[in-house]
């Protein structure tokens, strides 16, 4: 493989930004088409280029690629590389990156048809995913910075993408602001990082951290840093509070924030520098415990929320919780595994209530219900998505929760204690908002002046145009099988980890069911479902009488 | 050869002086074009010296392109000029700027043949001060600078004009007059006014303690840069002054102070420097985070962009400081970066105020849609200045916090920066929080008519984010350049 493809599936994304930006903005602004058509396209090419990297690190025997490096500066003994890094985490972000990424661009054409503000749309959403590409490919926690913050900026502009509404600055302003505090333990950790070592390498760091060089308070310290610009940007407690808010958004940029790009590049910030963690008790027991806390936490704020947006929300400050724990007490194949598998079915979940508020134009699901006749196939896709949540066997969500339950289970009683309970929330909360936004008689919609669409919803609930079912569909394909690339522990192997055996009891598709551990998790997730049927469907025309809510 | 490039850098603007001056009645363009000739051939040929400039290791602690005449020889005065690594990029900042405050003035219409004659006066005085390395010379161009920028705030000024000009006249005064006793008592210690010689030259027996001569020189330098809490002469002068003189000041003029600091208080006496780097550093971090926090209060667009000013130079006071040669690279740097970064801010605010004559934030709103181009320039001179990676401003600071964490000079060096750092967060606050109020939300009828950039406003903008970007992206291209300069001042303390 040429070494310029890593390169190459930053930079595509890049250039379509700045050819939106520089060139059809200001020269071509009527045929917007064409700046979506462009970043789908280069989006799509890079996604080819990271399954074929992917590929090529499969193949590789140490599962890693050597790319060389550009030189950017040298102030006195400061001398800073440039240089992407390709290993096997790598690989596997930059799909999921690119692939959720493919498949939000495509989505939008539909949702984003006829936005004054189309042009800037795909504009931000390509200066989005290139930068969290560079984020990921970034062999330099320097550059890792660098990019962290281009994250936060294309989160900025697009959480304030209808600037006008005064929530939506609101909702920007927050997010940027918020994940800077994170991004001040971040960048003490980096100054640490040179005044201890005079290097920004990852692989250096990799080194002296394993030959004892780095270690210590210092290593803690480090540690602790980096995990506070994660907390930032993974929306861990307590700096979680942007997050919700960032709904004001258009939907597809909430499904890319919270499935592939922003929040993820938390986890995989800890991930990638694992090796300093795992060298420091105090770090990774920071790291699950905050983890396994706001799991529980944001699921039970979930409970109650009646947008549907902030519902998916608190749910992936929940589940973002969980990868941290699976981080905290597993390794990085049980943490990444969870982001892998949620990227999806999350990307999934949100497009699906995307779907709903195109053909409703409300996100309230007090004012929904009713909507699988109008809606089937968002309704199935999100059903899938929800079970695949919730950790039904033998859909993705089952596969890596699993493994961080049985991580929690043997390391301490007290976190999986809090882990099974948000399982269960998780799948109460889910099957609550299906129950009450496809179950049950349709309770009007918004109300015109609501809408966020100009087209009529007077027709009442419709299904939305075949352009956004399709990624819907796929994605929904995806959240039941992506889960068994692990099943054998091929993904574990992947990921470098040593303890792929260590990952679950017992293995195979079938025989985890044999270990009770799993049905344990199994029972809890089906009574959690079982408790919002009772609430929310058996007793519906009951519950309505009660809450008048219009 | 020797074609006198920096006179002719300096005295380019005196020449669109005399022409505009010796015009009978010229009218309105032909004044601006001859202020905009002579600030971009003065431009040309500093790009020129930039290109020209010797950067093998040959030449490192040189100077480069001297010039020397005898000038006063009553005293041993030479007519010296000449550029190294720290003042190169300070004459490209200030003839760039000189560029983009004729540019920005292009709509005035008060008296323009005084005005551009003022301009250009100040242009010329502060380059003078970046070339001189004579003592007696420097101080010449240092005072000087004062009579355009009295006139220009308190004629073409706005608000408390008058106040705000005598206040800036005052303070400058009074540093000026310590910094002149500074200089005469260098004279009687060592016999020279050569700046070259000064650096690190050995001071046998001196008349006075040498700390006093260092607080001589630095109160001086202290008010200019500002430092804390000698900068409340700033705020008054920057809100008041018409833009161009606002983009000088604040780009340039400011500079001259961290210029002098570097050149003579830490060349001259590094000993003393490092005895008092605690104090100074200990003034750097309350400016960084007063003024930040200060800033974060303020309701009128001007006075905001201000007091951040005074934030930001606290970064550099503290790279200064910190003594080691990354930190001091990052500070001469941060001087750049900033000089670009609110250069453009106020010229935007300008723009701003053109088009809806308030800087009240609290009557601005959703002019997002109103200024399409303006909205944008703004936004990334905004995000410059709270140190987006890309840009300029995050170079700076990153590169003057690396060095002043792993600096050695001060004892907890490492907690003051982390403090600094803090600073950035609270920019990122009241930048955001600015950029919100002004463009953001519903917009307001009132201004529905008002007009974007035209083409005029958007060749000087665009020009200096294109400036932001390149530092920001390739800063090699300034970084090896002060490091020919700072290397051997480094070299002094022995960092």
């Amino acid at each position: 493989m040429p070494t310029q493809v890593p390169w190459l599936i930053f930079l595509l994304p890049f250039f379509s930004f700045l050819f939106i930006g520089l060139v059809l903005r200001p020269f071509l602004s009527k045929y917007p088409r064409v700046g979506g058509y462009l970043t789908i396209g280069t989006v799509g090419i890079s996604c080819a280029l990271s399954l074929w990297v992917l590929g090529a690190v499969i193949a590789a025997p140490d599962h890693m690629l050597l790319v060389d490096d550009i030189q950017w500066a040298v102030v006195g003994n400061l001398n800073i590389h440039i240089g992407v890094l390709v290993d096997a985490l790598t690989a596997v972000m930059v799909v999921v990156v690119t692939f959720v990424s493919l498949m939000v661009q495509i989505y939008s054409q539909g949702y984003m048809k006829g936005d004054p503000g189309y042009l800037r749309y795909y504009a931000f959403m390509s200066l989005f995913t290139a930068c969290m590409l560079g984020l990921v490919l970034a062999n330099n926690i320097l550059f890792m910075f660098v990019f962290w913050e281009g994250v936060g900026l294309g989160s900025y502009l697009l959480i304030g993408f209808w600037f006008h509404k005064p929530s939506a600055a609101n909702a920007a302003k927050k997010a940027f602001i918020v994940t800077r505090l994170g991004d001040f333990g971040f960048l003490a950790a980096i100054l640490i990082l040179y005044a201890q070592t005079g290097t920004f390498d990852t692989g250096t760091l990799y080194k002296l951290v394993a030959a004892g060089t780095l270690a210590g308070t210092t290593l803690t310290w480090v540690a602790i840093g980096i995990f506070s610009g994660a907390a930032g940007k993974s929306a861990q407690f307590p700096l979680h509070v942007w997050l919700p808010d960032a709904m004001e958004g258009p939907t597809p940029v909430s499904a890319l924030i919270h499935a592939a790009t922003m929040v993820a590049a938390g986890v995989f910030l800890v991930a990638r520098f694992y090796p300093l963690f795992s060298h420091s008790t105090e770090a990774m027991t920071v790291v699950a415990v905050i983890g396994a806390f706001t799991a529980i936490f944001a699921a039970s704020i979930g409970l109650v929320m009646n947008d549907i947006k902030r519902v998916l929300a608190y749910s992936t400050i929940s589940q973002l919780g969980f990868m941290m724990l699976g981080l905290g007490v597993g390794s990085v194949a049980i943490g990444i595994f969870h982001l892998f598998t949620h990227a999806f079915l999350k990307a999934l979940l949100f497009l699906g209530s995307g779907s709903v508020n195109h053909g409703t134009g409300t996100f309230d699901m007090r004012l929904m219900g009713g909507l699988r006749k109008a809606m089937p196939w968002t309704y199935i896709t999100f059903v899938i998505g929800a079970l695949s949540l919730a950790g039904i066997w033998p859909l993705a969500g089952f596969w890596s929760k699993d493994e961080i339950l049985v991580s929690a289970f043997t390391n301490n009683p007290v976190l999986f204690g809090l882990a099974i309970i948000t399982v269960f929330m998780t799948a109460f909360y889910m099957f609550r908002a299906i129950f009450m936004t496809f179950h049950g008689e349709y309770r009007g919609g918004a109300e015109p002046e609501h809408g966020t669409h100009g087209d009529s919803h007077s027709q009442g609930p419709h299904e939305s145009p075949a352009v956004m079912v399709v990624p819907l569909v796929v994605l929904a394909v995806l959240a039941v099988c992506i889960g068994w690339i692990n099943v054998t522990g091929f993904f574990s192997q992947l990921m470098g980890s040593g303890e792929a055996e260590a990952v679950s009891f017992v293995q195979g598709f079938f025989g985890v069911l044999t270990h009770p551990l799993p049905l344990i998790s199994l029972i809890v997730a089906l009574l959690g479902i079982l408790l919002a049927y009772a609430m929310y469907c058996a007793s519906v025309r009951k519950r309505d009488r009660k809450n008048d809510i219009i | 050869m020797n074609l006198n490039l920096l006179s002719w850098i300096i005295f380019l603007p005196v020449i669109g002086i005399v022409i505009i001056a010796l015009l009978p009645k010229p009218g309105q363009k032909t004044v601006k074009w001859i202020a905009l000739s002579a600030t971009l051939a003065s431009f040309l040929v500093s790009i020129a010296v930039f290109l020209m400039f010797n950067r093998s290791e040959a030449a490192i602690g040189q100077m480069q392109f001297e010039e020397k005449l005898l000038w006063i020889p009553a005293i041993n005065s030479y007519y010296h000029l000449g550029v190294d690594g720290l003042s190169l990029p300070l004459v490209i900042l200030m003839t760039f700027l000189g560029v983009i405050s004729v540019l920005v003035s292009w709509k005035v219409e008060l008296r323009p043949k005084q005005f551009f004659i003022w301009v250009l006066m100040l242009e010329s005085s502060i380059l003078g001060v970046f070339c001189s390395l004579d003592l007696i010379l420097f101080f010449l161009f240092w005072e000087l600078e004062l009579i355009p920028m009295f006139f220009l705030i308190s004629i073409w000024g706005s608000g408390r004009k008058e106040y705000a000009a005598y206040k800036y006249l005052i303070y400058t005064l009074v540093g000026s007059a310590f910094m002149l006793a500074g200089i005469l008592s260098v004279y009687f210690i060592t016999h020279t006014f050569d700046i070259t010689a000064l650096r690190g030259i050995q001071i046998g027996t001196s008349f006075i303690p040498l700390t006093v001569l260092f607080f001589l020189l630095m109160v001086g330098f202290a008010i200019k840069l500002p430092v804390f809490p000698l900068h409340t002469w700033l705020p008054d002068a920057h809100t008041n002054a018409p833009t161009a003189a606002s983009v000088i000041l604040a780009g340039a003029l400011l500079k001259m102070g961290g210029y002098g600091m570097i050149r003579l208080c830490v060349s001259m006496l590094p000993q003393v420097a490092l005895q008092y780097a605690p104090v100074m550093c200990t003034l750097a971090v309350i400016g960084v985070i007063y003024g930040a926090a200060v800033t974060l209060r303020q309701t009128d667009l001007k006075r905001l962009i201000a007091y951040s000013s005074v934030s930001h130079m606290g970064y550099v006071l503290l790279g200064i400081f910190a003594l080691n040669q990354v930190s001091l690279t990052g500070a001469s740097l941060q001087m750049f970066s900033h000089g670009v970064i609110t250069g453009l801010l106020f010229a935007m605010v300008g723009l701003v105020y053109d088009k809806t004559h308030t800087r009240d934030l609290n009557n601005l709103s959703g002019l997002a849609r109103q200024m399409p181009i303006i909205v944008v320039v703004f936004s990334i001179a905004g995000l410059a200045s709270l140190g987006l990676p890309g840009t300029a401003g995050f170079v700076a600071e990153f590169i003057t916090f690396a060095g002043s964490f792993t600096s050695v000079a001060v004892a907890g060096m490492k907690i003051f920066t982390l403090i600094a750092v803090i600073g950035i967060v609270v920019t990122s606050g009241y930048i955001l929080w600015m950029l919100q109020r002004v463009f953001y939300g519903y917009p307001l009828d009132k201004y529905n008519g008002v007009k974007d950039a035209d083409a005029v406003e958007m060749i000087s903008t665009f020009a200096v984010v294109a400036v932001i970007m390149l530092v920001g992206i390739y800063p090699a291209i300034l970084t090896n350049v002060i490091y020919m300069g700072i290397e051997p001042i480094a070299k002094l303390i022995g960092m």
